[in-house]
């Protein structure tokens, strides 16, 4: 059976703060693990967005996106996001937009209610560790999810 | 040497036009073409714009390490890389026969990235082209708009590279850069439930998968004279083929025929590839240019992948599968085997072989057994050689008394394809763009006939201290002071 909620992070673990996303999955499976009250929980990572993700949507009831972030504000921040086609199929990375936006065309329905958490990264080398700021955002950035998990 | 096309008699007179970066492919590369002021044709080359140089940092690193480095050569098919560095190593540890476990999850492994590269390539990459229109509207010409106009093919190409992401999954551990094979054998077969967790979807993969390949022949139906005459050139072969001839996409020896069909070599042992295959370099690619040693650089080239394996093995060895094969060769007379966008139609036959594989594997007990590793007696040096989902991959190493290696050589599917690619973009070229008005849609035609071959440029490039390279000291005034040119016989330095 799918579980209802899924946690969704992506990213390159070899790139500095791009591995945020993978980190965050990776932390957020043992949080998830001490805490059966959340119900069955499902996290996935990816080294990027892609059309196929979509499937994944399939059966959720609702879904949390985490990446990575030169944008976001310091340590990170949430917010709804809706299906828009916008231009990202064109690179190799969809956005969580696209994404839905993909759902809604193959399955001719309303995706589930979705979620973008983005942490704030620092520096994307190939090669380098995690920044210090970043390593404090992740912390920042499990809690907060975690009261996503309680409350929506 | 230089073929037709590759280098005009006089560029600085000449207008460029660039493709940068071709799209819709794996990993960087660019076309250039150059034209004269009534737009006639005079160069064009396809160029590969990134470097990566595995060759050179594997040295000095242990043996046991190098199926799970090359995997990052790429994203897209680092299971066949993982593949055949571990057969290559199989032969350094003196491995002759793999456990019937370790040879099948292998062969599993494989078919799921044969099944994914595929349904990828098919799906998301060539499918907007063909099923709106070379020249059709570029906003619409990708993979989402054909989820919106078509979201039932969409859906079954997404749900297929789904499937064979679970099956590499499953045997190697992760959907990418997985470490399930290593040397002499795997470190884990299928467990029970992810045995019957595949064999509940197989079914329907095998559907979509003949679905595919009726897809492909009704759309060269449809557009069987543009189809057949697209980028269309005669060219010499290479593949592994099974010991009675028949398709074997994991193990075999190799054969080559020549442009006229003529038998080169058959069932070579890929141990003495270097006998048969010779590798020539150009000073404006990083790209090598492997050629057959028996017809020489200028007529040696050759072709790999889908297109070549379906047309010069003597059967396939699934049913549905050998049936399209006998299809697609009769078809028209057999017009559409040497037509470069027949590799679209072989892709699929592949695909539906490589999910009719699946079915028979899962339903093998050894897939879930528990003898794993075989062992032999050491030797200096392996060779592996896989067909790759694009083509034939060899994998070459020596490794030293401290399990170092000490010498890698890798020639990859793309780099075989290398002068196969340039001669079809300069086929299409004549056909399309001579002496018109070049637009966008007229330049996708280029990118059509490289996507054919579903190039992966990351894997392709040259080894680091073998790159050709060239230097200009160009004045404020345009012309050339001093230039340097390396290639790899040495430093060859001209004062102009």
């Amino acid at each position: 059976m799918t579980a209802p909620t899924l946690i969704f992070g992506w990213g390159n673990p070899s790139r500095g703060d791009d591995a945020l996303g993978p980190l965050f999955v990776e932390h957020f499976t043992a949080l998830a693990a001490r805490h059966p009250e959340w119900g069955e929980v499902e996290c996935l990572t990816d080294f990027q967005l892609q059309v196929e993700h979509a499937l994944d949507l399939q059966g959720r009831r609702r879904v949390l996106f985490v990446d990575a972030s030169l944008d976001a504000p310091a340590p990170c921040a949430l917010a709804r996001v809706q299906p828009a086609r916008d231009a990202s199929f064109t690179t190799h990375a969809m956005s969580p937009q696209a994404v839905l936006k993909v759902y809604a065309d193959i399955d001719g329905g309303e995706p589930p209610p979705c979620w973008l958490l983005a942490i704030r990264g620092e520096r994307f080398e190939l090669g380098e560790d995690l920044s210090a700021a970043a390593r404090q955002s992740l912390q920042a950035a499990l809690q907060l999810a975690a009261d996503w998990v309680d409350c929506e | 040497m230089s073929f037709e096309l590759e280098t005009a008699i006089s560029p600085e007179k000449l207008r460029r036009v660039a493709i940068d970066p071709v799209s819709r492919v794996e990993g960087h590369g660019k076309v250039t073409i150059l034209l004269d002021d009534d737009n006639k044709v005079h160069q064009v080359r396809l160029h590969i714009v990134e470097f990566r140089g595995f060759e050179k940092f594997i040295q000095g690193r242990p043996y046991w390490e190098v199926p799970v480095m090359v995997q990052r050569l790429c994203g897209i098919c680092p299971v066949s890389h993982h593949l055949a560095a571990s057969k290559a190593l199989d032969m350094m540890l003196g491995v002759k026969q793999l456990t019937p476990t370790a040879e099948k999850v292998r062969r599993l492994m494989h078919y799921g990235q044969i099944l994914q590269s595929h349904a990828l390539h098919f799906f998301h990459l060539a499918s907007p082209d063909l099923l709106f229109g070379f020249g059709s509207d570029m906003a619409q010409r990708n993979i989402v708009g054909v989820v919106a106009a078509h979201p039932e093919i969409a859906k079954k190409g997404v749900l297929l590279r789904k499937f064979g992401q679970e099956v590499i999954r499953m045997t190697a551990g992760k959907r990418v850069h997985g470490t399930g094979s290593v040397p002499g054998g795997v470190n884990k077969s299928l467990a029970p439930e992810e045995r019957a967790a595949l064999l509940k979807d197989i079914y329907q993969m095998v559907a979509w998968s003949r679905d595919a390949v009726g897809m492909i022949r009704q759309l060269f139906e449809q557009n069987l004279a543009e189809y057949n005459a697209f980028g269309r050139f005669r060219s010499a072969g290479m593949c592994l083929v099974r010991s009675d001839g028949a398709m074997d996409l994991y193990h075999g020896g190799l054969r080559a025929r020549d442009v006229e069909g003529k038998t080169l070599f058959d069932h070579f042992d890929y141990g003495r590839y270097w006998d048969v295959i010779a590798e020539d370099v150009k000073p404006w690619s990083y790209m090598k240019f492997p050629f057959f040693k028996s017809l020489g650089a200028e007529d040696g080239s050759y072709r790999v992948g889908p297109l070549t394996r379906v047309t010069q093995c003597d059967s396939i060895p699934t049913p549905l599968a050998d049936m399209e094969r006998q299809e697609f060769m009769a078809y028209d007379g057999g017009s559409v085997t040497g037509a470069t966008l027949g590799y679209h139609w072989a892709r699929m036959i592949e695909m539906l072989h490589a999910a009719e594989n699946i079915k028979d594997l899962l339903h093998d007990d050894d897939i879930i057994g528990h003898d794993l590793i075989a062992t032999g007696e050491r030797q200096e040096r392996g060779v592996g050689v896989i067909e790759a989902p694009r083509g034939t991959l060899i994998h070459h190493y020596r490794v030293d008394e401290n399990d170092l290696v000490i010498r890698a050589n890798l020639i990859v599917s793309t780099t075989h394809n290398n002068q196969a690619m340039n001669t079809a973009v300069r086929e299409v070229a004549k056909q399309y763009l001579d002496g018109v008005e070049i637009t966008e849609g007229l330049l996708n035609h280029i990118e059509i006939a490289i996507r054919a071959f579903d190039p992966c440029l990351s894997c392709a490039t040259h080894a680091l201290g073998q790159m050709p390279l060239e230097v200009a000291i160009v004045g404020a005034d345009g012309t050339v002071i001093d230039a340097a040119t390396r290639d790899h016989r040495g430093l060859t330095r001209e004062l102009s």
